[in-house]
């Protein structure tokens, strides 16, 4: 699904080196989680994988299904089925939560060549998901996370994916800010589209998430690099030990 | 004062080639207009409140020539039953128009108004105008009021059932319209006046407004798309006690766009809103010039006017909020935000309060930015192309000035209206 191969990436303004060779690859279905102190470069990746502007890839590459993805503009590799959920979702004045999510995902169908979804079949479709994510129809109608507090914005990131229906998924640190409640909202959200083949890299400091999204493999992400790979023992080792073992062992 | 010998012969020369029309019973009025204009004369690039856009055009004897514009989109409003008043290029047409009738409004054409008849608008027309004249002089009205050939009295005494919209149309490169509008809201009538289009390659239009204690006046305006256009616009308002005034200005193209708006609140507990959209693409020079003057207790104005530029368009914003002594509890507002779409593009701000009463709330504010690049990725990164992104960020920066609107119909017409536009730009 996603194959990323010796990605190294600098930061545009201050010609400072964030990812220094980074490998990974995840297949469809399967669930990756990144683990990794501050500042190993976790964000990086998933913005330099989503497009964001400040970076530069000086070597390797990235591909969706065999696609070049770092050719691809952000809205091109969100046609091509890649979602990050953010971090910290922006907060968007002035356009409503539906209208957004409704020309999202009728761009990403034009874009496929497909029909456009009419405005009654939406409806219809967002509410049903919004309703197992415990949104309710005043959050549809406001505008895009304005006045959402830290938890509805990360069911909003959430919603989003189920409505757009990606390949790839990478989830940001994605429990940061959440109470146990909207962890498992938002991990059964991410469960029903991890069962239809979709792939997941679960970025995340801590092993609470890995709870109730299992994860097939973990990775230990340092300095710009994934360090050490292994099954979800790994995550509990790191929640038992901290990181300072992992990177004493493989420096 | 004497005016210096430029802006005498300026004033004179455009002057020269002009009669003072006989319309109506206004000859007196139009009299004292001429008057006050030659005291004042016309407006000069180094005046005060004309430092912003240069008055040449406006100001020389001849229109400047303006092409026309094939304008294939639906009308403005058109689903909208409303009771349609149709100048073409400044003249009345009955043959476009509906016939005057309306429950609670009474409407007749400026010509018609007659001394004899005692009718009601001979104690307005020229009257707000010269009082909106101080502190600050706007000549251009003046001249409007000495020489407007056309336009039409409406006077509200009840709730009618539709907007009255005057459409305005524009079928030569070279006219050059002067209208002068006279309304009266009369104690406890509401109505909605509309008014679209271009009207002219020149336009001075002038509207006096004056709503009677507990009245409402809805005022929704669309300019028109043509590009080549010129349009000066001054509306004066006085407000009674618990009464209210909202209006709100949509503006696309035209090189050359100076909207006045002089509001005097005189009556207790009284509310004025005044909001402007306008959208400008190259040779783009918009101006709105505000005026509000609390002059009695409790009262709230409010001014948002957003402006999104591009490829070295110009905005203007002259806004004041003038708090008289003893107005005391005035809640005033003011915002004015632009939005640069490149570093080509130019936003001027003039916000002033003068403020005399000592228990009052208020503020203002003025911003200039580009799209919001964090807004922008996140709408990218979700599928949303680039192009289509900003639109949705410009029409979401629109929308506390398009918000204005109360009716939510017309706001619907001009949101759909300002995305039609945007998409048809980005081709």
């Amino acid at each position: 699904m996603l194959e990323i191969k010796g990605l190294k990436v600098d930061l545009e303004e201050e010609e400072k080196s964030i990812l220094k060779g980074v490998d990974l690859t995840v297949e469809a279905g399967k669930v990756h989680a990144i683990m990794g102190p501050n500042g190993s470069g976790k964000s990086t990746l998933s913005y330099v994988l989503s497009g964001k502007d400040g970076y530069e890839v000086t070597g390797g590459g990235a591909t969706l299904e065999g696609e070049d993805v770092l050719e691809m503009e952000p809205e091109e590799r969100a046609a091509a089925g890649l979602f990050l959920a953010f971090q910290y979702p922006v907060e968007i004045p002035g356009v409503g939560n539906m209208t957004f999510l409704r020309t999202a995902l009728n761009a990403q169908r034009k874009a496929r060549g497909e029909e456009e979804m009419s405005a009654t079949d939406f409806l219809k479709m967002v509410r049903e998901k919004a309703k197992s994510l415990k949104i309710d129809a005043d959050m549809l109608k406001r505008p895009v996370n304005v006045g959402f507090s830290g938890g509805e914005k990360k069911r909003n990131e959430i919603l989003q994916m189920a409505v757009l229906e990606p390949k790839m998924c990478i989830l940001d640190e994605t429990d940061s800010g959440l109470d146990v409640d909207a962890m498992k909202l938002v991990a059964q959200g991410v469960n029903a589209l991890r069962d239809q083949g979709r792939g997941f890299l679960v970025i995340t400091h801590y092993q609470r998430l890995l709870d109730h999204i299992k994860p097939d493999v973990v990775h230990i992400m340092a300095d710009g690099r994934i360090v050490k790979t292994g099954g979800p023992d790994l995550a509990l080792e790191v929640e038992n030990n901290g990181y300072a073992d992992i990177l004493a062992e493989v420096a | 004062m004497a005016l210096d010998d430029r802006r005498h012969s300026l004033t004179e020369e455009r002057l020269s080639s002009m009669t003072v029309p006989d319309v109506g019973c206004t000859a007196e009025a139009r009299q004292a207009a001429l008057a006050r204009l030659r005291s004042m004369g016309l407006p000069q690039g180094r005046d005060e409140y004309w430092k912003f856009t240069k008055p040449d055009t406006l100001v020389q004897p001849d229109a400047p020539k303006a092409a026309l514009f094939v304008d294939d989109e639906a009308p403005l409003f058109d689903n909208v039953d409303r009771l349609k008043i149709v100048f073409v290029d400044g003249v009345y047409s009955p043959e476009l128009s509906d016939p005057f009738e309306l429950e609670g409004v009474q409407v007749d054409r400026l010509e018609d108004v007659c001394c004899t008849d005692d009718h009601w608008a001979e104690d307005l027309y020229g009257v707000l105008e010269a009082r909106g004249q101080t502190p600050v002089a706007r000549p251009l009205a003046a001249l409007n009021t000495a020489y407007a050939g056309d336009g039409v009295t409406i006077r509200v005494t009840g709730q009618p059932s539709k907007p009255i919209n005057l459409i305005y149309t524009h079928k030569s490169e070279t006219s050059d319209v002067f209208l002068h509008h006279v309304v009266r809201v009369e104690s406890g009538a509401e109505a909605t006046i509309l008014e679209t289009g271009p009207a002219a390659a020149r336009f001075n239009k002038c509207m006096e407004i004056e709503i009677a204690d507990g009245g409402a006046l809805h005022h929704i305006r669309a300019q028109g798309r043509d590009h080549e256009r010129r349009a000066v616009t001054h509306m004066f308002a006085r407000l009674g006690e618990e009464s209210t005034f909202k209006s709100f200005t949509l503006t696309a193209n035209g090189v050359l766009t100076r909207n006045e708006c002089v509001v005097e609140l005189t009556g207790d507990n009284a509310v004025a809103h005044v909001a402007g959209a306008c959208v400008g693409d190259g040779d783009f020079h918009h101006d709105d010039t505000v005026f509000i003057t609390h002059d009695a207790v409790n009262c709230e104005s409010r001014q948002v006017f957003k402006k999104v530029l591009r490829n070295g368009a110009t905005g203007v914003f002259q806004g004041k909020i003038l708090v008289q002594p003893g107005a005391q509890k005035t809640d005033g507002y003011q915002i004015s935000q632009s939005l640069l779409l490149d570093g080509d593009s130019e936003f001027l701000a003039k916000p002033e309060l003068e403020i005399y009463a000592d228990d009052v709330a208020c503020s203002h504010g003025s911003t200039s930015g580009a799209i919001d690049e964090e807004a922008l990725f996140y709408l990218r990164a979700r599928g949303v192309p680039n192009a289509i992104a900003t639109d949705l960020l410009t029409l979401a920066f629109l929308a506390e000035a398009v918000e204005e609107i109360e009716s939510e119909a017309l706001r619907d017409d001009i949101n759909t209206r300002l995305e039609a536009w945007l998409e048809r730009r980005r081709g």
